[in-house]
């Protein structure tokens, strides 16, 4: 699924923020990304999702080689990623329903084919009453929600989420992680980073992938070598 | 396509501010004075070449003889040999009376323009003039004929090529012309980088919105279409302000232009032709702002991953 092997990333002429990096995701696996702050977990999950290139090194995605992959290739591999943004990054002036619709109607999907599935993920997220409010109207928690509902509409292969549940109660945690739980057991490779210890034991076979000082720490060889039979 | 099919729930993906920048007042403004530059540039060009071609084989030939009578014999024995020549288009012997009929608006000596009571006028010893029309534009073969006809029907007498008093004014007018076609070209120019000014500050204030359009797998070709079409319509909105106006004020120019039935103004005119270039211009404007709308969005985005 995901595969990188000594990769590097550095900023400029600065010195690097991940040195040596490697790790192989497994297809329907579940992973938190841990780690202090500035420990690299946001540039880590940047090249997760193609809004960054490593500086060195190799990273595969869904079988290819996307370090030299030309540009125009990147949006039909972006289409098969969700992503969750800490800032949630909601399209101010549209609708909390047009937001969510936003990845199927850049992939294509006709309106007529949309409307259900945006209208079920509302409802899902308990929104349905508030799905032409606009971002600025909703609550912390109301934007999270929304971003979530955004980043799994289109079933991706794999979801990042850059602490999801920072900004809600622990009960609207709980049904997000059950959101991302049902996607994982659909086959979506999950990797979550966050700091919130009682998120990561409730998420059974659920793997850490802990950063140091911009390294990932690996020590049984689990996330470089993992057994085939993981799935 | 110039304003490129975008659909309504996609054009929402950028706010519905239009006619809220500078962009089409400015585009408004520098397409009016486009069109004026390029009305003049059609209406000057035009009237060179009407000069131009008009005093290009024509001389005067003029007699200044002292006996009236053997000055009158020679005008006519010049006039009838030369239209008698191969080279001569025609040639026409200047009436007395048109030549005081002339001479009588600067005297101020008749009301009516013809000068036929004013005695100081009479008494005058007029020149007679023969007017030449050559054959065709060889006007330096042809003058070596002429100066020899001349010499044997009317020594002494004088020829006045045209080119050579009016010449200078069709070289002004004709460069006129050409400073009008650059102001032309230097407006397009000023118009284009205005769009690509817009097309760059579009992208500054959208970023973040243009940032989440790449991450869910937008290509270069979607945003752009959204861009491209939001910049284009906002021009043409100024490029038809812009030709309203300068439509207006060209009709307005025109009826007082039509007034004027003497000298060289006379000569300046549109024409079919240049009607057609100043209803093309605002056409191509738009062609213009959304080409360069596209290249300048599609360059932005590729700094982007």
């Amino acid at each position: 699924m995901v595969e990188f092997d000594g990769v590097g990333l550095r900023y400029g002429p600065d010195a690097e923020v991940l040195r040596d990096i490697s790790f192989n995701l497994q297809p329907g696996s579940f992973y938190f990304l841990t780690g202090a702050s500035g420990a690299g977990k946001t540039s880590l999950l940047k090249m997760l999702y193609l809004a960054q290139r490593p500086s060195r090194g190799i990273v595969r995605l869904f079988g290819e080689d996307l370090v030299a992959m030309p540009r125009d290739r990147l949006p039909g591999f972006r289409r098969r990623i969700g992503v969750v943004f800490q800032d949630f990054r909601l399209i101010p002036h549209l609708s909390a329903r047009d937001n969510i619709a936003l990845p199927l109607r850049i992939a294509g999907v006709s309106e007529e084919d949309l409307a259900g599935p945006v209208s079920e993920m509302l409802s899902w997220i308990g929104l349905a009453d508030r799905a032409d409010a606009h971002p600025a109207t909703l609550s912390g928690g109301e934007q999270q929600r929304v971003a979530i509902a955004r980043a799994v509409i289109a079933r991706p292969q794999l979801l990042v989420a850059d602490e999801p549940t920072g900004n809600v109660d622990p009960d609207m945690a709980m049904r997000l992680l059950g959101l991302f739980e049902a996607l994982n057991r659909l086959g979506t490779t999950v990797v979550v980073a966050t700091h919130d210890i009682h998120l990561i034991s409730r998420i059974e076979n659920a793997q850490m992938m802990r950063l140091e000082k911009g390294r990932l720490s690996d020590p049984t060889g689990a996330l470089r070598f993992p057994p085939a039979n993981r799935v | 396509m110039l304003i490129p099919r975008v659909p309504v729930q996609h054009r929402r993906l950028l706010p519905d501010r239009r006619l809220s920048g500078p962009t089409p007042w400015v585009i408004a403004i520098l397409m009016m004075l486009t069109l004026l530059a390029a009305a003049a540039g059609v209406g000057l060009a035009r009237s060179a070449d009407a000069i131009g071609s008009a005093i290009a084989g024509r001389v005067t030939v003029q007699i200044v003889t002292a006996n009236p009578v053997t000055r009158a014999e020679q005008a006519a024995a010049l006039r009838r040999a030369a239209a008698a020549q191969p080279f001569v288009l025609s040639a026409r012997a200047v009436d007395r009376a048109e030549l005081q009929a002339t001479l009588g608006q600067w005297f101020g000596s008749d009301a009516s323009g013809d000068g036929g009571g004013d005695p100081v006028l009479n008494s005058l010893p007029l020149p007679a003039l023969v007017d030449i029309d050559f054959v065709g534009g060889d006007r330096s073969g042809h003058m070596a004929q002429l100066r020899a006809l001349v010499a044997a029907e009317a020594p002494g007498a004088r020829i006045i090529p045209h080119a050579e008093w009016l010449g200078p004014v069709a070289r002004l007018i004709g460069s006129l012309a050409w400073i009008a076609a650059a102001l032309v070209v230097l407006m397009t120019l000023a118009s284009a980088a205005v769009v690509i000014m817009t097309a760059r500050a579009a992208l500054g204030t959208h970023y973040a919105t243009i940032e989440m359009l790449h991450l869910i797998g937008a290509t270069d070709r979607q945003i752009t279409r959204l861009f491209q079409r939001r910049i284009a319509i906002d021009t043409a909105y100024g490029i038809a302000l812009g030709t309203a106006v300068a439509a207006a004020l060209l009709l307005l120019i025109g009826w007082q232009w039509a007034g004027i039935t003497s000298g060289l103004a006379a000569t300046a005119s549109l024409g079919p032709t240049g009607w057609a270039l100043l209803l093309a211009l605002p056409l191509l404007a738009i062609a213009l702002a959304a080409l360069t709308a596209r290249q300048t969005l599609l360059a932005a985005l590729k700094k982007i991953l």
